[in-house]
């Protein structure tokens, strides 16, 4: 690869930095959710490592690269971010911080927020001080999330906000909410919709976990009732909501999508993992021939959408943007890892039906069961298809 | 090298998509099916690719041609996919001057490459000897004769052979039937005798003919790299050609979804355009994503023959593989959501459906790739 000279002493740089900086222990995989840092007030960190990782990462603004300067970022450009990610895997380091705040209300509020909303909150968010969570869907508001009903009305300087929330992942870990709350009942659906920001510690929210198939409650049914708002907190112009929150879920789906990156990435591919499992036979070829050509047809798709994600990126950095892509990165990416995770576990055997035990046992079965939830979040793959028909191929409405 | 294609790049795409658009669209391909005529391909339209510099894209420009590689050759075969153009761009300006270009002597390459680029000479291709594609499978043996060879054996499929004014002929001198060691690629004038040529008629109505070889003479000189040691030239053609029938496959699954869509938009059933029923809505959408999938694993198998990638194998296959799946889907749910319309001659769409299974079965289907790549990959 061609690299100019300038940043081929990033890289060098970086390398140094990492290698010096990343604790041992931050470069072995993540294995379960208590391997991941989210942040936040009452964030417990799973080992001094951990803690020492965002902190370093944080001061130079590397949890999130490409943020500006002023609002806690590293400032780098997209091939600078891309050099950094490259040498952060290179050494299979961790990500310092995951969070919603980074991945989904970070975007929207560098295109939508006033500076003072974005001084505010962004510095908190790259630091891992402020953990959020995402007031989206309802009990009636699903696929049809512009029906949603939470209301929000203004009194004085403040919204009143009143409604139910449901499937608000980490809500009752989460310090602020960004919600969707509908501030103008008259207006059609679509624009009586604004994009709210609060504290969950304000009076008159509460939470109640949900118990999944997987036996974890990382997910709460959220109530308001009465809670007193900040007016200056609503992003955005008053029922101009609707189109923030979807800009919200083009970024959400791309890295929803975005989790089988396959073989490409530098991640162990399917038949790595089953070159372990199975061993290979005389032939040198994987000894159950059905299980093998479901392998390499994995392999295969997996492969041709790790070099889509490339071919998205590439192009868009050279202005030739295909555009409206996400819902196909969305839908694609979260089937394949469902295919994925269907594989690992045939692999495993019995093994992988393993519970509850010593060690990491029923990491794999909950992380197969965590993966069905790949293609409902964030729009579930019908929906994905029907936006693609609609936007991208142009076909009439049903 | 990035997946976007550069400023060039374009250009060449745009225009070889105009050219055959306008010089060889479906319509000629029927007009040349229903005269059944004898060459298969017009020999004017050959000329003219020639004076493009398609027909020379792979060829050094020390010896004529315009030297441009595979990416671009993969751009002006996925123009050709678009529209299924008839020539003998496979054959000539793909396969045998990858071959000639990288194994040819100095002599070879100054009589043949030169007249090739110039749409002087069509040069074929006689390799596979199974149904099932098997390159290292070669049953037909050239003994030691005289100063030179003497050939015997069967090739069935061989594409343009018919009309070739040269053969490469894939021949043992040494080893068992299917050993890649002990392969040798030899030039044979299909005039010679010995040789038989028999056309075959095929479901896409292209050119293929049976090449029959019997004690066939051929001179020390006429050996294309050393004696023996063809399989690994015969791959690396075999490869450029397999990432170029990926880029045309690609362009047939392009277009035929591109007709499906235009149908969904206008045939109305239940007072209502068929594009509004989800069944459908949801089939095309899937497909979409298929063949963006395409595009990505078809220019990266080309960029890696360019960059001369120690992988390009494994993206040669992985192209061939994936794309020869898509196309499929595209042309069959093309013609489904057609309606009885797709079942019809007169409708363009099942020519479209022929040529994607043609291409697909040609050096390799899915299952050959899948298992390739899972060998190179030691699984
Ligand atoms: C693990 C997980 C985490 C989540 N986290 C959050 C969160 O943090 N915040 C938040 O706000 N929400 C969250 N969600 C909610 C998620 O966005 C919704 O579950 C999702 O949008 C689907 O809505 P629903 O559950 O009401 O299903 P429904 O909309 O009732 O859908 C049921 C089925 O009908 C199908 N369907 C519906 N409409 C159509 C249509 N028009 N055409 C074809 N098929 C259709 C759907 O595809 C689905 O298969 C989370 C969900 C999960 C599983």
């Amino acid at each position: 690869m061609d690299e100019t000279a300038e940043l081929a002493d990033f890289r060098a740089e970086t390398r140094a930095w990492l290698e010096a900086n990343c604790p041992e222990e931050m470069r072995q995989p993540v294995r379960s959710d208590s391997d991941i840092c989210w942040g936040g007030r009452r964030f417990v960190f799973s080992s001094p490592a951990q803690k020492l990782w965002l902190e370093r990462m944080a001061e130079r603004g590397w949890t999130v690269p490409e943020w500006p300067r002023e609002y806690g970022g590293g400032g780098l450009s997209k091939a600078e971010a891309r050099i950094l990610g490259q040498e952060m895997r290179r050494i299979r380091a961790r990500p310092p911080l995951s969070s919603f705040g980074i991945w989904m209300l970070g975007p929207a509020l560098l295109k939508y927020g006033n500076e003072a909303q974005k001084r505010e909150h962004l510095p908190k968010i790259a630091r891992g001080e402020i953990r959020w969570c995402q007031g989206y869907s309802e009990p009636g508001a699903g696929s049809d999330l512009a029906s949603l009903r939470t209301s929000a009305v203004l009194e004085g300087d403040h919204y009143i906000v009143n409604g139910q929330k449901i499937w608000t992942s980490y809500a009752d870990r989460a310090d602020w909410i960004f919600c969707l709350v509908r501030t103008d009942p008259e207006a059609p659906k679509h624009l009586g919709i604004s994009f709210l920001l609060f504290d969950m510690e304000s009076p008159g929210v509460s939470t109640a976990p949900i118990r999944l198939i997987s036996g974890s409650s990382p997910f709460c049914q959220t109530f308001f009732d009465n809670v007193r708002v900040p007016k200056e907190n609503l992003v955005g112009a008053p029922g101009r909501g609707w189109e923030i929150a979807k800009y919200l879920l083009t970024h959400e789906r791309e890295m929803i999508g975005g989790m089988d990156s396959g073989a490409a990435e530098g991640r162990d591919g399917i038949a790595q993992v089953a070159k372990r499992a199975l061993g290979v036979g005389e032939d040198g070829t994987l000894p159950d021939s059905m299980l093998r050509t479901d392998i390499i047809r994995q392999e295969i798709d997996s492969w041709a959408f790790a070099l889509t994600m490339e071919r998205v990126k590439d192009e868009a950095k050279a202005g030739q943007g295909t555009g409206a892509l996400s819902s196909m990165l969305k839908y694609y990416g979260t089937e394949l890892n469902k295919r994925r995770m269907e594989l690992m576990m045939s692999l495993e055997g019995t093994e992988s039906l393993l519970w509850e035990g010593k060690d990491r046992e029923g990491d794999l079965a909950r992380a197969w069961l965590r993966s069905r939830a790949n293609s409902i979040e964030g729009g579930t793959s019908e929906i994905q298809l029907n936006i693609i028909a609609k936007n991208v191929l142009g076909l009439p409405a049903a | 090298m990035s997946l976007a294609l550069t400023d060039d790049e374009r250009m060449i795409r745009d225009s070889a998509e105009g050219f055959f658009a306008e010089h060889a669209p479906v319509a000629e391909l029927r007009r040349l099916r229903d005269a059944k005529d004898p060459v298969g391909f017009d020999r004017a339209l050959w000329v003219k690719m020639a004076e493009m510099g398609f027909a020379g894209v792979a060829i050094p420009e020390a010896f004529g041609g315009a030297g441009l590689g595979m990416v671009a050759a993969g751009l002006i075969q996925e123009a050709i996919g678009r529209n299924l153009s008839l020539s003998p761009f496979l054959s000539t300006a793909i396969l045998s001057a990858t071959i000639l270009a990288r194994g040819g002597s100095e002599e070879q390459k100054a009589a043949l490459l030169p007249r090739m680029a110039a749409a002087e000479l069509v040069v074929a291709l006689a390799a596979d000897e199974a149904p099932r594609h098997a390159p290292a499978h070669v049953a037909t043996r050239a003994e030691a004769s005289g100063n030179g060879f003497r050939l015997t054996g069967t090739k069935p499929f061989v594409l343009d052979g018919h009309v070739a004014d040269r053969l490469i002929v894939a021949a043992r001198t040494s080893g068992d039937d299917r050993d890649p060691a002990g392969i040798t690629l030899f030039l044979v004038d299909p005039k010679a005798e010995g040789v038989t040529v028999e056309r075959r008629s095929m479901v896409d109505s292209r050119n293929a003919a049976r090449v029959t070889l019997h004690a066939v003479q051929v001179d020390g000189a006429d050996v294309i790299g050393a004696v023996g040691e063809g399989y690994a030239l015969l791959e690396a053609a075999l490869d450029a050609g397999r990432a170029c029938l990926a880029a045309e496959m690609l362009g047939v699954a392009d277009r035929a979804f591109a007709m499906t869509l235009d149908y969904l938009k206008t045939r109305e059933q239940f007072g209502r355009p068929i594009g509004s029923f989800q069944a459908l809505q949801h089939r095309a959408a899937h497909l979409f994503c298929e063949i963006e999938l395409a595009k990505s694993v078809t220019l990266k198998a080309l960029r890696a023959l360019d960059e001369g990638d120690a992988r390009a194998p494994v993206f040669a296959s992985l192209a061939k593989a994936k794309v020869g799946e898509v196309a499929r889907l595209a042309t069959n749910e093309g013609v489904q959501m057609h309606g009885g319309i797709g079942m019809t001659d007169d409708a363009d769409i099942g020519f479209y459906m022929k040529r994607a299974r043609a291409a697909a079965e040609t050096f390799g289907d899915s299952a050959f790739h899948g298992d390739r790549i899972a060998r190179i990959m030691r699984y």
